[in-house]
């Protein structure tokens, strides 16, 4: 997505689709007609990144805060929804990654912190060791088991508390039985356990009088294609011929919060979407240099005195942009050259265990916040309406 | 390959790992060791005084000792020897030791008996000694890392160190004055001293010669007051003053200097050979006999002699004892004492002859080599025999002072008394043999008279409890030994290398603390402790080598080729000729040479060519060439230069490289060699090869080899405040690491380290860690503790049992067991893997209540019999829980029953453990944090843990800071990237702007700060942050108190704790009478008092406030 040189802020309020999307890189919605003057408007919408600190990192918070101007900042959903655009650029396996604009960082990352810390997962919670022959510890064989994600739904699933007994509502029960020996041939067998050694037992426990663990039907029906681990080539132990692992596992369901384990990101975050800024057009060496320092990201147009410089795609150039910042800082430079940041266009990438498709998360990250926000005001309507 | 001109300083480097690998780390102590068993034990046995051994009952009898042999570690159990392991010592509690045994020739009435044995071993065991790990005698040599995994040893222990009743020690390297080595020093009145330290196999003793009132006066233990040493010189056959004057010296104003001091000789009216007898006699120290009068002297042949004679011979073998005197022949010594004098006179004109003690090349390091051969000559001496049918009274046997093999000397003494006694059962009989049966005599067999237990027990007593005694030197040293640290790989070769000095701790000059400039590539200037034994204790560098005792006869015989003319030999004006020096072998005058500076490079040139050993060094100070062979001398190895022109060329490198040399070849083709400290002083070192000057004559192997093995693992050492790097496969390595092997047994993790102020607690060095990361396993670490007991047989045929206890058996058929007996299996010992809870009993051990009264039947003894002697485990509550690892069931030497219990705890870092990178910035968990509140980069990148930046400017860790970055370019680009010390030029370091290319291509800041989002508010930050990897390590934790036990301890037990009685009525404070009860005063009784315990400065506070008519009132809670 090319970008065209920042001027003043044009307001457009019947403007095509392109214009909504640029308007997007304008902010969350305000309501206010009046215009911002050139240099709040860019403190409004841009971080710049100077070589030594970054400018106008804060958002804009209170619906008031150009009264005085004349402006209101509160919030309008008409033209929220005018600005407001996902666009999914990238989606491979496990990862996706999307850019969002016309929010609020505010509600970025609370979507980010939602998938990291408040989306259910099923993991290995409980282990029960009948016999554990390798050098692996049982509690360190144990942290293993735990941190491998799980392919299941959890939507299946009930939370398990501490006091409630494992049922086929709450529980998912996994064996784990290798033992090594070597073969005839001289080869080794089983001398690594891999992930996919893991058993599903549906029926639950085989040994329900040491674990407490008793289904009164098969989950069979329940989890039609089955459990088993994300990915089958994780390494759990090394045995030597003679040594022998078993047992078994309980998988209860939980968040990230409580653990790790039960997150379903391997991480998720975003970035800003960056932005190449001519202050104003270098000419003739400087441009040459600059388009020399910049291959791709800056593109040279004519030579000697009349040579120009034209920004290219800076998506295509992430690994310029660092330098284009130092750039900024040289005196010889400084003049022309301006790395920002648009402060709400993000680009959001998800990263997911496997026990997730990435953009269920997010509707479900989406969903969670949409229940906090009843909550709260759910909350708010039980006080009486009054000013303080 | 062609290597450039500047090409050598890349590639010389790798002489460094082949030294390490034909030495490996902790080789002093190895080849220390393979020396004492090699050669100083025969040496000790064949000594003059231990050879034989004679026998005052029969003249004829003598025995004598002609060859000892230290076989491979072994075990005799139930008449079976089998090899014995390391780790089977550790485990069994036993001591990896192998038998000496000896060959001997001995008489037996008539004829000569002479007893060898077969296949390397000697006929006769008379001890067993300890084996050093990976020393030439023990198992461990020579093995793969297969073999050594089989026999359960890591590959990777670099050995070094001694197993003694199953702990693991350590003799540490002892820093001393060297012997036999004239030093010249100013006393505290700023006279100039000479003094020497002689030392030989039978004595030690100082001599020394101080200035009075312009006169120099011989000062000695012998004498009772300081004698004329112009007289000493006469007694010893220098009568006339002409005679002494050219000895020291005629030139200059020697003379003059001289004069008071023959002045004073002839005030004291000694003028022949006769007098000055006369007059040294008069001042031996009275009636005292002189110190081992005779080298095998002792208490039996005290002689009536007159004083003179007696002065005489103390001249002879204990003044400068180290100084041979054959038939009273002084020549030597009077030399000596010429030179010493004449030393002392250079120093009183010009002050800057005055050595230096601290000076290193007058240190000698003692390693466990020669320590153990002091102790073993003393136990070999006192060696008696083995308990038998004519057992010596034991208050008899120490009315006798120790003698040469004293109690084996005795022993055959009783021994043969009674073989001649009994066949003509005359009335002379041993007195208490008359009691004995009047049996036939068993023929007299030697070995039944040695006692192997002297020797053993001697050694293992003395190893285990580092305690040094050597009766003979009245030497009693402590803390020799120390039991190896194994927190760390690091930690344990970190202690090989530790040297201790002498010095009291508690003293307070600077001077033995200071870094010397002498130590200079043998030692590490950065590895020593804070506290009180800053500088005294020491460490080794990478390349430090310690000499061991060479045989001086072939250097002499060499030296006299080459032209050294013995001194008795030339007119005593020859001695003094200009342009001639004295030759010195080991402190000892050897002769004079004409022109020293032919003859020492010609003694080089045979030592290079391997004509003399390599470790031999030459030198010359002042007017004297010094030869050094003996042990102790710490020395590294040079690249030769002539003219300034390296000796080592690219075509050897290759030959290195490519495996056909190895280190060994450079020193046998003369291109490298080892120098002391001494003759260092003779030669111009170049660090780098574009230093090399025409005057050059070494070249250094590598600038950071001054480092020691601990130092070297700090990367950019040199960026940093040197007291920041006195401190204990990370991505950015240095050298020292790969080559001491720390990649493959690492300590530590590569944290993802962001340098920023996130919220307040990361304050004073606190972090903040990342809960997720502790979650999926960072700084995850795992104690292990022993619990062991042993089943002891006492006199009545009791021994201690494990059984379950008897409640627990009844109720095991029914439930668990009860309480504490929870986790025990069904013998009475923990089942491994059980959790533990606090007070549970591991082994259920019990003891019989009557160990000295005989029992009918000690095997079917009631349970009421016996009482609970249980081993309890004693763990904090609380955290995480602790397991049964493992339990071992074995036997050890005395053959009872030992229950070693392994208990594990798996330990996650929670707040206030403790943490550090390798730069000193240690710092304690402050916060721990969710994921989702910590900060993360454009790049999703969300660090383990945060730290302050106002660690850096007062601790100026600049080299911190590069390894952050060079870990992140490692990161980056793959490959691991390296800090060593000094090692910038040589290429052996990333260079700051390298690793800034390498971040700017991977798309980085070139300063390593990065773009971060807050998690809590999701907004950009307003700085950039410094963020990378930094290898972290866990610190060791101490278990603390928690905060009011701390406040009780400080506040009450180590303050002002004071008991007062309070009235639970009113609430104020009442007293106790003199007959114990107490009263309220207020409510006038004493029903309801209550003993209390607070800080004085608190029963003061509510006293002064009622005195103001404030009434504070204790109000009390039962508990």
């Amino acid at each position: 997505m090319a970008r065209t040189k920042k001027g003043a802020r044009k307001e457009d309020p019947g403007a095509a689709a392109a214009a909504a999307a640029a308007a997007a890189d304008d902010g969350p919605s305000t309501s206010y007609d009046a215009t911002l003057p050139a240099s709040l408007e860019e403190q409004r919408t841009r971080i710049v990144c100077k070589p030594d600190r970054n400018l106008h990192t804060t958002s804009t918070i209170a619906a008031t805060q150009w009264a005085s101007l004349g402006v209101d900042a509160a919030f309008d959903l008409a033209r929220f929804k005018r600005g407001f655009d996902i666009n999914i650029t990238r989606y491979e396996g496990d990862d996706m990654e999307f850019e969002m604009k016309g929010v609020s960082c505010a509600v970025a990352n609370s979507l980010r912190r939602i998938m990291i810390s408040e989306t259910p997962t099923m993991a290995i919670e409980h282990v029960f060791i009948v016999n554990n022959t390798s050098v692996i510890q049982d509690e360190v064989l144990s942290h293993r088991l735990g941190l491998i994600p799980l392919k299941v739904d959890p939507r299946l699933f009930q939370y398990k508390a501490k006091e409630d007994t494992p049922s086929e509502q709450n529980t998912i029960v996994l064996k784990l039985k290798v033992e090594c020996r070597r073969l005839p041939s001289g080869a080794l067998e089983n001398d690594k356990v891999y992930s996919s050694a893991l058993q599903w037992l549906p029926e639950g426990s085989e040994m329900p009088d040491e674990t407490s663990c008793r289904f009164a039907s098969s989950q069979a029906a329940l989890v039609p294609e089955g459990v088993r681990p994300v990915h089958d080539d994780i390494l759990i132990a090394k045995l030597r011929p003679g040594q022998a692992i078993e047992l078994e596992c309980q998988c209860i369901k939980g968040v990230g919060d409580e653990h790790a384990k039960w997150s379903p990101v391997a991480t998720t975050w975003y970035r800003l979407m960056p932005e190449v800024v001519l202050l104003q057009q270098p000419r003739g060496k400087v441009a040459e240099e600059l388009a020399e320092q910049l291959p791709g990201l800056l593109h040279l147009s004519g030579s000697g005195d009349k040579a120009t410089v034209v920004v290219g795609d800076v998506r295509k150039h992430d690994k310029l942009l660092e330098k284009v910042r130092r750039l900024s800082g040289e005196e010889r430079y400084a003049p022309y050259i301006q790395l920002r940041k648009i402060k709400h266009h993000f680009i959001f990438t998800i990263e997911s265990t496997g026990a997730w498709r990435p953009h269920e998360l997010f509707n479900y990250a989406v969903q969670m916040m949409v229940s906090k926000c009843d909550k709260v005001l759910e909350g708010l309507q039980v006080f009486p309406n009054r000013s303080f | 390959m062609s290597l450039g001109e500047a090409g050598l300083v890349n590639q010389k480097y790798a002489l460094l790992p082949a030294f390490l690998q034909a030495k490996g780390l902790i080789r002093q102590h190895v080849s220390s060791f393979n020396h004492f068993i090699g050669s100083d034990l025969l040496k000790i046995i064949r000594a003059k005084g231990n050879e034989r051994v004679t026998c005052d009952a029969d003249p004829n009898f003598y025995l004598k000792y002609t060859n000892i042999y230290v076989g491979r570690p072994s075990l005799e159990e139930d008449y079976i020897q089998t090899e014995l392991t390391p780790n089977q010592c550790r485990l069994r509690d036993q001591t990896y030791s192998a038998p000496i045994t000896v060959d001997v020739e001995y008489t037996r009435g008539k004829e000569v008996v002479i007893r060898k044995g077969k296949n390397n071993s000697g006929a006769i065991l008379i001890g067993r000694m300890p084996i050093m790990l990976r020393s030439d005698r023990c198992v461990l040599t020579g093995k793969s890392e297969e073999e050594l995994a089989r026999v359960g040893e890591c590959p990777l222990d670099p050995g070094g160190y001694f197993v003694v009743k199953g702990t693991e020690k350590v003799i540490l390297i002892q820093e001393q004055l060297s012997k036999n080595r004239i030093i010249i020093d100013t006393d505290s009145h700023g006279g100039i001293v000479a003094s020497v330290t002689s030392s030989t196999h039978e004595r030690k003793s100082k001599t020394n010669i101080v200035t009075k009132h312009g006169r120099l006066l011989l000062k000695h233990n012998a004498f009772t007051e300081d004698v004329n040493i112009v007289a000493v010189m006469r007694a010893m056959g220098v009568e006339s003053d002409e005679e002494v004057l050219q000895l020291v010296g005629t030139e200059g104003p020697f003379a003059t200097l001289l004069t008071p001091t023959l002045q004073h000789c002839r005030e004291e009216g000694v003028f022949t050979r006769q007098q000055a007898l006369d007059y040294l006699a008069s001042k031996v120290k009275g009636g005292s006999r002189p110190p081992g009068a005779g080298p095998a002297g002792g208490g039996f042949q005290r002689r009536t002699r007159s004083r003179v004679d007696e002065a005489r011979e103390i001249l002879a073998n204990v003044v400068l004892c180290h100084v041979p005197v054959v038939a009273f022949d002084y020549q030597q010594k009077v030399t000596y004492i010429a030179v010493m004098v004449r030393r002392m006179l250079y120093a009183m004109l010009d002050p800057s002859f005055i050595d230096d003690r601290d000076y290193y090349g007058n240190k000698r390091l003692e390693l466990a080599g020669g320590l153990l051969a002091l102790l073993f000559e003393d136990l070999f001496k006192r060696q008696g025999r083995r308990p038998g049918r004519f057992e010596c009274d034991a208050s008899h046997e120490q009315s006798y002072p120790i003698a040469q093999n004293g109690k084996l000397k005795r022993h055959i003494a009783t021994t043969l008394e009674l073989h001649i006694a009994f066949p003509i059962r005359s009335s002379n009989l041993h007195s208490r043999s008359s009691a004995l049966p009047a049996l036939p005599a068993p023929q007299f067999d030697i070995a039944k008279c040695i006692r192997t237990d002297t020797i053993t027990f001697g050694l293992e007593h003395a190893i285990s409890s580092g305690n040094w005694t050597i009766k003979r030197f009245r030497m009693e040293r402590k803390g020799v030994t120390q039991v190896l640290s194994r927190l760390s790989f690091i930690s344990a070769v970190g202690m090989m290398t530790r040297i201790t000095s002498q010095f009291e701790k508690t003293r307070k000059v600077s001077g033995p603390r200071a870094l010397q400039p002498s130590q200079w590539g043998m030692l590490c200037p950065a590895d020593t402790p804070e506290g009180e034994s800053c500088g005294l204790v020491k460490n080794l560098a990478l390349m430090t080598h310690v000499t061991t005792d060479e045989e001086e006869a072939p250097i002499a015989r060499l030296a006299h080729i080459l032209g050294v003319e013995p001194a008795t030999l030339v007119n005593q004006g020859e001695l003094r000729e200009r342009g001639s020096a004295l030759v010195f072998l080991n402190g000892n005058i050897l002769g004079v040479h004409r022109r020293p500076k032919a003859f020492v490079r010609a003694f080089r040139e045979m030592r290079r060519r391997g004509k003399v050993g390599e470790f031999v060094s030459v030198y010359m100070q002042h007017d004297t060439v010094q030869i050094a062979s003996d042990g102790g001398r710490v020395c590294r190895p040079l690249i030769i230069c002539d003219k300034g022109v390296p000796r080592v060329k690219d075509e050897h490198l290759r030959l290195l490289k490519e495996g056909k040399w190895t280190f060994n070849s450079f020193l046998t083709a003369g291109l490298l060699e080892y120098l002391d400290v001494n003759e260092e002083n003779n030669s111009l070192v170049a660090l780098y090869e574009s230093n090399c000057g025409p005057r050059t004559t070494h070249l250094e192997i590598e600038p950071f080899t001054i480092l020691g093995v601990v130092a070297g693992l700090i990367p950019y050492p040199h960026h940093n405040q040197s007291p920041r790097n006195t401190y204990q496969r990370p991505l950015l390595t240095t050298k020292t690491i790969e080559l001491v092997g720390f990649d493959r047994l690492g300590a530590g993790q590569n944290a993802t380290v962001a340098v920023m102020s996130y919220s307040g607690y990361d304050i004073e060095d606190a972090i903040v860690m990342n809960r997720a990361s502790l979650d999926r396993g960072f700084g995850r670490c795992i104690v292990l503790r022993k619990y062991g007991t042993s089943l002891k047989k006492y006199a009545n045929r009791t021994q201690d049992r494990i059984v379950l206890p008897a409640a627990a058996t009844a109720a095991a058929a029914s439930a668990a067991r009860p309480g504490k007996f929870r986790i025990l299996d069904r013998d009475g010992i923990a089942a491994a893997g059980e959790v533990l809870t606090q007070g549970e009993v591991l082994v259920n051990k019990q003891m019989p209540t009557n160990t000295r009264d005989p029992v009918t039947a000690p095997n079917a003894l009631p349970d009421s019999f016996y009482r609970n002697a249980p081993i309890t485990w004693k763990g904090y509550s609380g955290g995480e829980k602790c397991v049964v690892d493992k339990v071992l069931l074995t036997s050890n030497d005395d053959c009872s029953c030992v229950v070693k219990v392994l208990v594990r705890h798996t330990r996650r870092p929670e707040l206030g453990d403790k943490f550090s990178s390798r730069h000193g910035q240690k710092g304690v968990v402050g916060s721990i944090w969710s994921q989702s509140d910590m900060p993360f980069t454009e790049r999703g990148l969300v660090p383990d843990l945060i730290m302050n930046p106002h660690g850096f400017p007062s601790r100026m860790t600049v080299g911190k800071m590069i390894e952050l970055l060079g870990s992140k370019a490692a990161v980056c680009t793959g490959k691991f990237h390296y800090g060593t010390a000094f090692g910038e030029p040589a290429g052996l370091a990333d260079t700051v702007d390298h690793i800034s290319q390498e971040l700017v291509e991977a798309g980085f800041s070139y300063s390593g700060k990065d773009f971060l989002h807050s998690g809590i508010t999701g907004e950009a930050l307003e700085a950039y942050i410094f963020m990378g990897p930094v290898y972290y390590q866990k610190l060791k934790h101490m278990v603390g108190y928690g905060a009011s036990m701390l406040l009780l301890e400080r506040l009450m037990i180590s303050s002002d704790a004071f008991e007062v009685q309070v009235c639970m009525q009113c609430g104020l404070m009442g007293y106790r009478r003199h007959d114990g009860t107490t009263l309220c005063s207020t409510c006038k009784s004493g029903a309801n008092m209550a003993g209390l315990r607070l800080p004085y400065a608190m029963k003061l506070l509510t006293q002064e406030l009622q005195s103001m008519n404030i009434v504070p009132r204790l109000i009390l809670d039962s508990q």
